[in-house]
């Protein structure tokens, strides 16, 4: 038994290391596929020998089949768009799981090394439930995806805490029996939903990560109370990496952690805040005018943002692209750490319209070509592309940016002249070089490749 | 116990070790594949349901089985999704 979870838990490390890169990235994950089949068959085989009730394996059954329909169903369903949230839906069971596990073994034990990660893994297994819960409905726009917060939400806050800890420490101790867990387990819940909603949509993906780290922490502490080994080994693994991931996503985002938790930056809701409408000393360009630009052009570079996969345009974006590469033009994609929904999510969205790997630069990599690029097209991105950030003293000073307004000439593809995130004025859209091309992302870049066609053709 | 100890501390270490620098292009594919590894909550799900002797026990084992299911399949699923789309440079469809 002991060597089967063993060989799973070699699966799922070197099944990690190869998530380093992309090349392989897809063998890891199949790897540490077979890992965790291999751990489920060795406990289906344990299960079956040690023997149980009859409702013992109806509602292990049950539960089997709803659960993996339920997760197989929505994995498949799921627009690429809304995975986030489905990450984040997919993390809260899991919380939900390894808390109900210790829950269920608790009873009667009074010896420390069961009673404090008992009290461990249902106080983390909750928040991170109720807190998965909440920014899978932000991002989702169930729950609002401003920071909300309510007259007294830092007394409710410190409240819960208190409860918390105190229900925490009797659980720990072994007195106060069911009741103790139970005001725990309320407790850490109401804790969960108390942290997320104060922070806004834009720092989501990074809350997401955390609470990802902290599901596998309260999963090596299930295992912990039960005594398995491929639970602990698989929990401080995920709790581990997953502490990692989530520092080089605030780094990638320039967000600190501390001022995440603080809360309050970014709506994450998409779309103009600001009355449209074109503003003074903007140059308003037509499709046409664009197409010529970029026909004439030897190295064009796109700049995607959300605006692109909110309105579903990389399909019409790799369309154009195509046409301009059977003319010989040198066409790649710059993406900003954060041009999607959270890091790594563009390049998923570019990835499902077939957009080679290779064809997406980094914001460092993207720097570099912008000097050599005839054309910079960005296509509803906003903030990242905002030269006020090189200065201090506005919303965006610091964040990295991508050098857009060093290309030859700039076409800003528009729904209108609404702010981003930071809700600042973009002095790209004001620069003599830039062209602002106002249209829906989808239909505008179907109109590029329509006026493009007879230039190359 | 101590044992076990051992054995989740080491377990820390590696996971600060295995994802060194990870490329921002693969980070939430590798976000969603930690997410589908702690599914593995489904073995202690299936230890604990089978202890179950009365109501209270089967509708947690139940929920806990069903919810650890729901993030192992479709952790995995949803993860290979993704990653089967990143190609490589000249790879057409």
């Amino acid at each position: 038994m002991t060597i089967v979870y063993l060989a799973a838990a070699v699966c799922f490390v070197l099944g990690l290391h190869l998530m380093n890169s992309p090349a392989t990235a897809r063998r890891g994950n199949q790897l540490s596929a077979a890992g965790m089949v291999t751990a489920i068959a060795a406990t289906a085989v344990q299960v079956v020998r040690s023997g149980a009730t009859t409702g013992g394996w109806i509602a292990l059954g049950a539960g089997l089949a709803v659960g993996a329909i339920a997760g197989l169903y929505s994995a498949r369903a799921v627009a690429m768009t809304a995975m986030p949230q489905l990450v984040s839906l997919f993390n809260a069971v899991g919380g939900g799981a390894a808390a109900l596990v210790a829950l269920h073994e608790v009873s009667g034990h009074t010896a420390l090394s069961v009673t404090v990660p008992t009290a461990l893994d249902v106080l983390i297994g909750a928040i991170t439930f109720a807190g998965s819960l909440i920014a899978s409905g932000k991002l989702q726009g169930l729950v609002p995806g401003r920071p909300v917060v309510f007259p007294g939400t830092r007394v409710t806050t410190a409240a819960l805490t208190v409860v918390m800890l105190g229900a925490g420490g009797f659980v720990a101790a072994g007195v106060g029996g069911t009741a103790a867990i139970a005001v725990l387990a309320l407790a850490a819940t109401g804790f969960g939903v108390a942290m997320v909603l104060p922070i806004g949509g834009a720092d989501m993906p990074v809350v997401v990560s955390l609470l990802n780290a902290c599901t596998g922490t309260a999963v090596a502490m299930a295992g912990l109370v039960i005594g398995n080994n491929v639970l602990i080994i698989a929990g401080a693994l995920v709790g581990a990496s997953g502490a990692i991931l989530t520092k080089l996503m605030a780094d990638a985002m320039n967000r600190s952690l501390v001022s995440i938790m603080v809360g309050g930056f970014g709506t994450g809701d998409n779309g103009p805040s600001g009355p449209g409408g074109p503003a003074a000393g903007v140059r308003e360009i037509s499709a046409d005018d664009a197409a010529i630009q970029l026909g004439y052009a030897s190295k064009v570079v796109i700049v995607p943002g959300y605006g692109l996969a909110a309105a579903q345009a990389q399909h019409a974006a790799q369309d154009l692209v195509r046409l301009l590469e059977s003319h010989r033009i040198e066409v790649t994609y710059a993406i900003h750490p954060v041009a999607g929904r959270m890091p790594g999510h563009m390049n998923v969205l570019l990835a499902e319209a077939n957009v080679p790997y290779g064809q997406m630069r980094e914001l460092d990599e993207a720097n570099a070509e912008f000097p050599r690029a005839d054309v910079a097209l960005v296509v509803g991105a906003n903030d990242v592309t905002n030269p006020a950030a090189r200065r201090p003293g506005n919303a965006v000073s610091g964040m990295p940016i991508l050098d857009v307004d060093q290309a030859a000439h700039v076409i800003v593809l528009k729904r209108s002249m609404g702010h981003g995130y930071a809700g600042i004025e973009n002095e790209l859209y004001t620069n003599p070089k830039t062209g602002m091309f106002f249209a829906d992302a989808k239909a505008g870049l179907a109109a590029l490749s329509a006026a493009v066609q007879p230039l190359v053709g | 116990m101590t044992a076990q100890l051992t054995i989740f501390v080491l377990s820390l270490l590696v996971g600060l070790e295995v994802i060194s620098k990870v490329p921002a292009t693969l980070h939430t594919p590798l976000m969603s594949a930690a997410n589908a590894i702690h599914g593995v909550v489904l073995a202690g799900a299936m230890l604990i349901a089978v202890t179950a002797d009365n109501l209270v026990g089967y509708a947690l084992a139940f929920v806990a089985a069903a919810f650890a299911a729901m993030n192992v399949v479709g952790g995995y699923v949803v993860t290979d999704r993704m990653l089967k789309m990143f190609r490589k440079p000249g790879d057409r469809p």
